[in-house]
């Protein structure tokens, strides 16, 4: 591998081993990105694990990860990372489950799940079935929600701050002074599966419509559309603007602003009054002007001001 | 609850001819255990710790900590930055050991994208991670022996942290939130002097300071009456509850990723592990004060085998180009543009790497949907396993031990909460 990532050697027959000692329990077996990590049953966690740390040698549970996949029938996935000190390697489970579903709770197997669990049990609201003290512990006290969920905005719904009339710290429903933003960076050339905006009406994808204009009247309907219609009076004198009068701009505030600007742009009225210098150059045909030097190329800068 | 001995009543002979008083008062009493409050806000909790603790007197029957008082949802903050704006959350966990905690991040993405990393940035960050290993331990060790009674080591030893964070300073220009690992590498090159400054710091002052704080310390029989054995853990214990770093060392399990899993420069470096015998709160903190010693000779392994060269991958569709070839090269002008809006993209998968911070295992679990930002990052903090085990270490120990317990443990609630 390129990367200076902990170098962790692939454990010989691992995979076997697995498949022998788990049986039926054990539904995938994945090696990617240098990890091994299983999928077991949900219901006969707690007995995989007792077989993983007797049988091979996984003595401490590092970490449990819970994982949202909204979008799945088992929206939850509980990852057990385990290490072995003695074969030097990492071995991840997971078992997937729903909001109503517990997995069965491994503190018996090793006490640390304790909090681990309570963990998961606090941010996604996964149930684990035996674990002694299934109470919340990074959250407030009387916190509502699980806030890791993916349907969990990020600003949460309650905010609380010390009330200087009260003399206390009061609770209240988030108040933002400016809408969360969320920029959506992903390219419609690689991977952005929506309808972008503005390309509602295109459809060119084969895929349903998106929400967009409604589809064009027919004639027929136009037509009875028309006659229900009150008949109006006739649009008066289309408005154009072809003389300076038509513009709409009044008269100049003072005589500054009358003046033409600098830059050339001449007042409507400077075109009246012209002065002796605009007369002679009205006459005298404009001379071209010399051709700008071209710049010397900048020298490159060496050395990094970055 | 009441099993403890009721307070007897003298006997009425011993005060033959004087009125005495049979009715009860507070003193009389049966003594039943009671609970307090350690914490929230208590100097030797280390932060915010509130530990509900049932008392037999002054004996621990049972603790509960409540952890979770400085819980700002890290995680879920993640999830919605890029992952370059993600990496300063990481220094906001562990404030002692910051560059540490963006270690296991940097690793976790570059694993995931396969990413080859220069010679000089391995080195850079392999010295930096073993300075903010010195810079942790000064701390820790330095409030370790005040929370059991003494003053002076502290004051001389924090002297060599603010060295240390001098030298972040000059390498990043943050003297804490440093921000300075990057994925690719790191985030500018050093000055010939900082390394320079270094090797002489780890040369003379270092020792000289530490071994004249330690001197004060060691053999102190103060300090051995506070530590030796108190809260001793067993290695099936310390297995069982999940310890790492010098916890499990202190337990006496030679277990250290930098030697076993090594990352970055540490396989090319020459260093022991001090593990202890007891498994008490005096072994823990003798593993870490020889682990100042270790981490010095690795740091100046560093300096002398520095290899020059780029110090970030030159895939510029991770690392930025540099400031001066920006103003030449419209392909990097557009690099720049893309990398600091959009952000690079993670192929789709999942990795969980783990690298020997000063606390222990901090390990970072990434999923990645392929898109610019991660699906997931579970943190794994060191402090949490640890504080879980406090019941476990605490019970049948006096209050007091508790300040020396918690001091050994090595606690930052920045990472235990998130």
């Amino acid at each position: 591998m390129a990367s200076p990532a902990p170098l962790i050697a692939a454990r010989e027959g691992v995979g076997p081993a697995l498949q022998k000692l788990l049986g039926d329990d054990l539904i995938e077996h994945v090696f990617a990105v240098g990890e091994d990590s299983i999928t077991v049953r949900r219901e006969a966690v707690a007995g995989v694990m007792v077989m993983l740390r007797d049988e091979l040698d996984y003595q401490q549970l590092m970490e449990i990860a819970g994982v949202d996949y909204p979008e799945r029938a088992e929206r939850f996935e509980v990852v057990y990372h385990l290490l072995s000190v003695t074969k030097n390697h990492r071995l991840r489970v997971r078992v997937s489950t729903d909001e109503t579903t517990p997995v069965p709770s491994i503190v018996p197997v090793w006490p640390v799940a304790g909090w681990l669990e309570r963990e998961v049990f606090d941010m996604y609201g996964v149930l684990f079935a035996g674990n002694p003290d299934l109470r919340r512990i990074l959250t407030d006290y009387g916190f509502q929600g699980h806030p890791q969920r993916k349907d969990f905005p990020l600003t949460g719904y309650i905010e609380l701050r010390y009330s200087e009339e009260d003399k206390r710290v009061v609770y209240e429903p988030v108040k933002l002074a400016q809408d969360f933003r969320n920029f959506d960076f992903l390219s419609p050339w690689e991977g952005a599966d929506y309808v972008l905006p503005g390309d509602e009406k295109a459809g060119g994808t084969g895929e349903a419509p998106g929400k967009g204009a409604p589809s064009p009247m027919t004639a027929q309907q136009v037509k009875v559309a028309d006659d229900k219609a009150e008949k109006k009076a006739p649009a008066p004198t289309p408005k154009t603007t072809e003389k300076p009068e038509q513009t709409g701009a009044g008269a100049k505030a003072n005589i500054k602003a009358a003046k033409a600007s600098r830059d050339g742009a001449k007042a409507t009225t400077a075109a009246k009054a012209k002065t002796p210098a605009t007369k002679k150059a009205e006459k005298a045909p404009a001379k071209p002007k010399a051709p700008a030097k071209p710049r010397a190329p900048r020298k490159p800068k060496t050395g990094g001001d970055a | 609850m009441t099993d403890s001995p009721q307070v007897k009543h003298h006997g009425s002979d011993m005060f033959e001819g004087y009125p005495v008083d049979t009715a009860d008062t507070a003193g009389d009493q049966a003594v039943t255990n009671y609970t307090i409050n350690f914490g929230p806000q208590h100097p030797a909790a280390h932060g915010v710790l509130r530990m509900v603790m049932e008392l037999d007197g002054e004996i621990i029957e049972r603790v509960d900590p409540h952890v979770g008082l400085l819980h700002r949802g890290t995680e879920k903050l993640i999830e919605y930055k890029t992952y370059l704006q993600a990496l300063p959350y990481f220094d906001r966990l562990d404030y002692c050991s910051p560059l540490g905690m963006e270690h296991s991040y940097v690793l976790a993405i570059e694993k995931l994208l396969d990413l080859e990393v220069p010679d000089r940035a391995q080195y850079l960050r392999t010295m930096f991670a073993e300075l903010t290993r010195i810079c942790n331990h000064m701390l820790n060790i330095g409030s370790h022996v005040m929370d059991v009674g003494a003053m002076t080591p502290n004051l001389w030893i924090f002297e060599l942290r603010e060295d240390c964070l001098n030298f972040f300073e000059r390498a990043s220009g943050a003297r804490m939130h440093s921000a300075y690992f990057r994925p690719g590498g790191v985030h500018q090159d050093v000055p010939e002097k900082l390394l320079y400054d270094i090797g002489q710091w780890c040369e003379t002052r270092l020792p000289k300071l530490f071994g004249d704080a330690m001197s004060l310390v060691i053999d102190n029989r103060i300090f051995k009456q506070r530590n030796v054995d108190i809260a001793t853990v067993a290695k099936e214990d310390a297995l069982a509850w999940g310890f790492s770093g010098p916890m499990i060392r202190g337990s006496g399990i030679p277990w250290d990723l930098r030697k076993s899993q090594p990352y970055d420069a540490y396989a090319k470096m020459d260093f022991d592990i001090p593990v202890g015998t007891r498994g008490d709160c005096y072994d823990r903190f003798m593993v870490r004060v020889q682990e100042v010693y270790q981490s010095q000779r690795i740091i100046l392994q560093c300096i002398n085998a520095m290899p020059s060269g780029p110090i970030a991958s030159l895939d510029r569709k991770v690392v930025p180009p540099k400031r001066g070839e920006m103003k030449q090269s419209m392909e990097s002008l557009i690099h720049h543009f893309k990398l600091y809006t959009e952000g690079f993209h993670v192929p789709a998968g999942e990795v969980y790497v783990a690298t020997e911070s000063p606390k222990g295992e901090f390990g970072v679990y990434l999923v990645s949907d392929g898109t610019n930002k991660p699906y997931r990052c579970k943190i794994r903090p060191t402090a949490f396993s640890h504080l879980q085990a406090m019941d476990m270490m605490c019970k049948g120990h006096m209050l007091a031990d508790t300040t020396a317990i918690i001091g050994a443990i090595d606690v930052v609630f920045g990472e235990c909460d998130r």
